[in-house]
């Protein structure tokens, strides 16, 4: 069995004298979909940007598996290597699209900026490769000029899965892609993301407050709370039989909510 | 025959002694002398020293009467000055504690030792015109008593006594405090930096980002800990000599806000500080330098940056009003190369809109 | 310190030794590593920021007493600013002024490289507002200095190609950016785009200069300075249809001149100098008269003084045949 795409180890990170996130480890394989699910304030998203380097742990580290199959230490990466990592192997798609996508730039200059990034030069091909992916988010490759300001909620959150994947990433990190979204439309794109993943072969960590997104992405699954990952294990298993109460009282709540 | 227009070097001339011609003004009223600006613009003087970074009172009467009262274009002649003048030496740090205060308030105390001073304000005047000015009479005789000889401890250092408020960090002579007219400033900037170039920034853009963070933008609960105004000596160690020698007195206003901060897992929670010093009297400048200055310090605190006054290369980028100025007005310069470039485009993106989507028809390949 | 210098109470050239020599050192830096921005530490000079204070310390502090200084702005030694700092450098430094391109040893210019292909022995000095070539699309400098560190140009990529998907084609048309030596993304100053391929294998060294931004950059004799285009959408410079009314040259920069309210406009050279060396050649545009020495004879030295008094006398004369709109404008679409 191949080593973990992934791994973390006793990661932490304080707000003041507040713990956001205590001793958190996980091991994330290819192909693997992980949902971390609690409450808002609960810390999921501070340790989805301690997972993406993007915040700095107080303690703890967090090991990736390059495409040469080199472990290393993300802590230790230089700046260049992790920007590099973070537009070509990892995706992120942010709750919200205005944050995950360049506003002022059209359709196709969002799928673009990663491949120019990289090096394309070949305006027509850049192009194509847009196209390609526009109608893979099924958006229709017509608009591929129209800025995402034209966009509905669904569509942007689509082109920001294209932006993302363009390049192929091994790992895509979602934070709550579907919150605020009509019924209608989380289903439509929750049903995209699960076929792309599959697809791709995609490795995702994705945190949501909303188990039945949790149910229908996700092999495993992480319980947060107050800092501390209480609960962990196959996504069915802690969903249909929750071992400890808080896990309890938001299953139950589920519905209610 | 065509004959385009040209800017001589006559035409600037005459336009320059137009100008001093029109600085005169009617020569029937008598000069201005640079005394009587000296003595009677004082704040407008102190304001240019301020903002020049020099202090000269005589120097910055003469570049307002050279300006026309144009504040800016009198800092401006003060700052190219200074850039010119030799430097011998840093003086000693100036110690406010042994000021003799014209003027000194607390907010945050009745009564302090050393006293509230209430000393020449506007403060509490009534705002109506005075016509009898107009009529250039001497004003009333101030009413004169002994001077206190009580010392007048910074109100900071009452807190400090309990531990309420932040430690100064101990100057550290090994570390030379940065100039920013000598060294490009580099993001991060220190502390020391940064309180350089808003002394040095232009009053209504401090006063505007102080004002900013009193409405919610960068908040951080201010208390005017105490403003003095008052002669301080300078003193100077020649290195021949190897003693501090005094140089003279200047006047100084200086402020410090005592402001609100929560405290941390490593700290408890304390007040803390922000700081302004003016050259002369320069009440506004300093509680709004104080404002900003703690607010520039959000980061050092763990506070998030979201406000203007709080983001140190937007505030740093634009305080100074001779580099505003300047980029402003260099927009009166001939643009006409780039304009007709633009023109050009324009032009040609017309005709091609017109043609149906033809494109780069006039474009030849390099 | 020569006589002239000694009488303005000022160093030669205005500034002190010692920041001479600290702005010595950027430009070595910079010549070290072509189109890398190097902070300096500007000074306040008694110009404003914005009117060519990068510029002005530049040549300052590469000015020696046998040098010939000529200033253009816009192509011309005739506008207002460059007068004026040609006038500020025969003051403090009392160095030969000229408005003939062949004769300078240092060229500070504002806009545009001159027509006349420049020499090894030649120091052009550009003045420059904005220096960051990224600068609109990330306004911040920590940002755009990590940005540059890392080479990583993909923004500005996504500028260009915006352009053509809006426009059909890049819509930059000056301060048009530029890759140095394979590395860095440079602002080649506001020139118009056509004066680009200028600056790739120049035989002069080519000194930029933004004093209120506190920046020093090179591109040293003969660097490679290539536009950035895509290879499908390969970078172009303006062509205009029409040859300088007054001298009749083709393939320079024109500006265009409203003649009347009623549309009547000419194309003249931009580059004045170059103008007027073809007109004394004996070259002659369709509106350009026949005294080879009008509109504008000037010695090594600008007169304005000269140029204004023919300017006067020129206004009673019979106003000239307003062309059509011609140029390089709709006209020459086929």
């Amino acid at each position: 069995m191949t080593s973990p795409l992934l791994t973390a180890r006793g990661l932490a990170k304080n707000y003041g004298p507040r713990a956001a996130c205590a001793d958190v480890s996980l091991d994330l394989y290819e192909g693997e979909v992980l949902a971390i699910v609690g409450e808002s304030g609960s810390g999921k998203s501070t340790l989805l940007g301690l997972l993406a380097t993007e915040t700095s742990p107080d303690a703890g580290e967090v090991h990736y598996r390059f495409r040469d199959d080199e472990v290393r230490d993300l802590l230790t990466l230089g700046e260049a290597e992790r920007r590099l990592l973070m537009r070509t192997d990892w995706g992120f798609i942010r709750q919200d699209a205005t944050q995950g996508l360049r506003m002022p730039v059209s359709a196709g200059g969002n799928v673009g900026e990663r491949l120019m990034a990289v090096g394309a030069r070949h305006y027509g091909n850049i192009r194509a490769t847009a196209e390609d992916w526009l109608a893979r988010v099924e958006i229709d490759p017509g608009r591929i000029d129209d800025s995402p300001k034209t966009f509905s909620g669904g569509m942007r959150q689509r082109l920001q899965i294209a932006r993302n994947l363009v390049t192929q990433p091994r790992l895509v990190f979602m934070d709550e892609p579907t919150s605020g979204l009509d019924v209608s439309v989380q289903a439509r794109l929750l049903d995209l993301i699960r076929t792309l993943v599959a697809e791709l072969g995609l490795a995702v960590v994705i945190v949501t407050h909303d188990l039945a997104v949790a149910r229908l992405l996700s092999h495993r699954m992480m319980v947060m709370k107050g800092g501390r990952v209480i609960e962990t294990g196959l996504t069915d298993q802690v969903l249909d039989d929750p071992r400890e109460p808080y896990t309890q009282l938001l299953v139950s709540s589920v519905l209610a909510a | 025959m065509y004959v385009a227009v040209k800017g001589g070097e006559a035409a600037i001339d005459n336009a320059h002694a137009l100008l001093d011609h029109e600085r005169r003004g009617d020569p029937s009223v008598p000069e201005l002398s640079v005394a009587q600006i000296r003595e009677q613009m004082t704040l407008l003087v102190d304001r240019v020293m301020t903002e020049g970074s020099l202090y000269d009172p005589d120097l910055a009467a003469l570049a307002l009467k050279q300006a026309r009262g144009d504040l800016i274009e009198a800092v401006f002649l003060v700052r190219a000055f200074r850039t010119t003048l030799p430097r011998f030496g840093t003086s000693e740090p100036i110690d406010t504690d042994t000021m003799r205060a014209i003027r000194r308030v607390s907010a945050i105390y009745k009564d302090l030792p050393g006293g509230q001073v209430l000393g020449p304000t506007f403060d509490y005047t009534h705002r109506l015109i005075d016509f009898a000015l107009a009529a250039e009479g001497e004003p009333e005789r101030p009413a004169e008593s002994q001077a206190a000889s009580e010392v007048m401890p910074h109100v900071a250092s009452l807190l400090d006594g309990e531990r309420l408020i932040e430690r100064e960090p101990a100057a550290d002579p090994n570390i030379p405090v940065g100039d920013l007219t000598r060294e490009p400033l580099d993001f991060p900037a220190g502390r020391d930096l940064r309180l350089q170039a808003l002394a040095r920034g232009d009053e209504g853009f401090v006063l505007a980002l102080g004002y900013s963070t009193q409405r919610g933008f960068g908040r951080t609960h201010p208390f005017t800990g105490e403003i003095r105004i008052g002669d301080v000596e300078i003193e100077f160690v020649p290195e021949e000599l190897g003693f501090a020698v005094p140089l003279g007195e200047m006047t100084l206003t200086e402020c410090e806000m005592v402001t609100q901060f929560t405290g941390s897992a490593a700290q408890p929670p304390q007040f803390t500080r922000g700081y302004g010093l003016a050259f002369g009297r320069g009440e506004r400048k300093a509680m709004a330098m104080a404002l900003v200055d703690r607010a520039l310090r959000a980061r050092e605190f763990g506070e998030e940056v979201a406000a203007p006054a709080q983001d140190e290369e937007f505030v740093l980028s634009h305080c100074d009003n001779l580099q505003a100025t300047g980029f402003v007005e260099h927009l009166k310069l001939p643009h006409y190369v780039d304009f007709q470039a633009e023109l050009e485009l324009v032009r040609r993106m017309r005709a091609e809109h017109e043609a149906g989507g033809q494109t780069d028809a006039l474009e030849a390949a390099e | 310190m020569n006589e002239h210098a000694q009488a303005t109470g000022y160093n030669f050239a205005y500034l002190d030794e010692q920041t001479k020599r600290m702005i010595r050192r950027a430009i070595l830096k910079g010549i070290a590593i072509p189109g890398y921005q190097v902070p300096f530490a500007s000074r306040e000079m008694p110009m404003p920021y914005g009117w060519g204070t990068g510029g002005v310390q530049v040549t300052a502090a590469i000015l020696g007493p046998d040098d010939v200084l000529k200033v253009i702005d816009q192509g011309s030694d005739d506008t207002t600013n460059a007068v004026s700092i040609r006038k500020f450098f025969a003051r403090t430094a009392g160095v030969a002024t000229t408005t003939k391109t062949v004769e300078a040893t240092v060229i500070q210019t504002r806009h545009r490289v001159p027509e006349t292909a420049l020499r090894s022995d030649q120091v052009l000095v550009y003045q420059v507002p904005i220096p960051e070539p990224l600068r609109y699309l990330e306004p911040r400098e920590t940002e755009t200095r990590k940005l540059h560190a890392l080479g990583e140009y993909g923004l500005m990529h996504v500028k260009l190609y915006e352009d053509i998907a809006r426009h059909g084609h890049v819509a930059t048309t000056y301060a048009y950016p530029v890759e140095v030596a394979g590395r860095y993304v440079m602002d080649p100053s506001p020139v118009p785009k056509f004066d680009n391929p200028k600056i790739d294998d120049c035989e002069a060294l080519q000194l930029f200069g933004a004093g209120r931004e506190k920046r020093i950059y090179a591109v040293p004799p003969h660097t490679k300075v290539r536009s950035l285009d895509f290879e499908d959408h390969p970078f172009r410079v303006q062509t205009f249809k029409d040859p300088c009314a007054l001298c009749a040259a083709e393939g320079v920069y024109l500006d265009e001149v409203v003649l009347d309210d009623r549309g009547g406009r000419m194309f003249v050279c931009s580059d004045t100098d170059y103008c007027e060396e073809r007109r004394e050649a004996g070259h002659r545009g369709h509106l350009a008269g026949d005294d080879p020495l009008s509109p504008v004879g000037r010695g090594r030295v600008a007169e304005g003084d000269r140029v204004r008094e023919e300017h006067k006398s020129d206004s009673a004369s019979p106003s000239p045949r307003p062309s059509p709109h011609r140029g390089e404008g709709e006209e020459a679409l086929p």
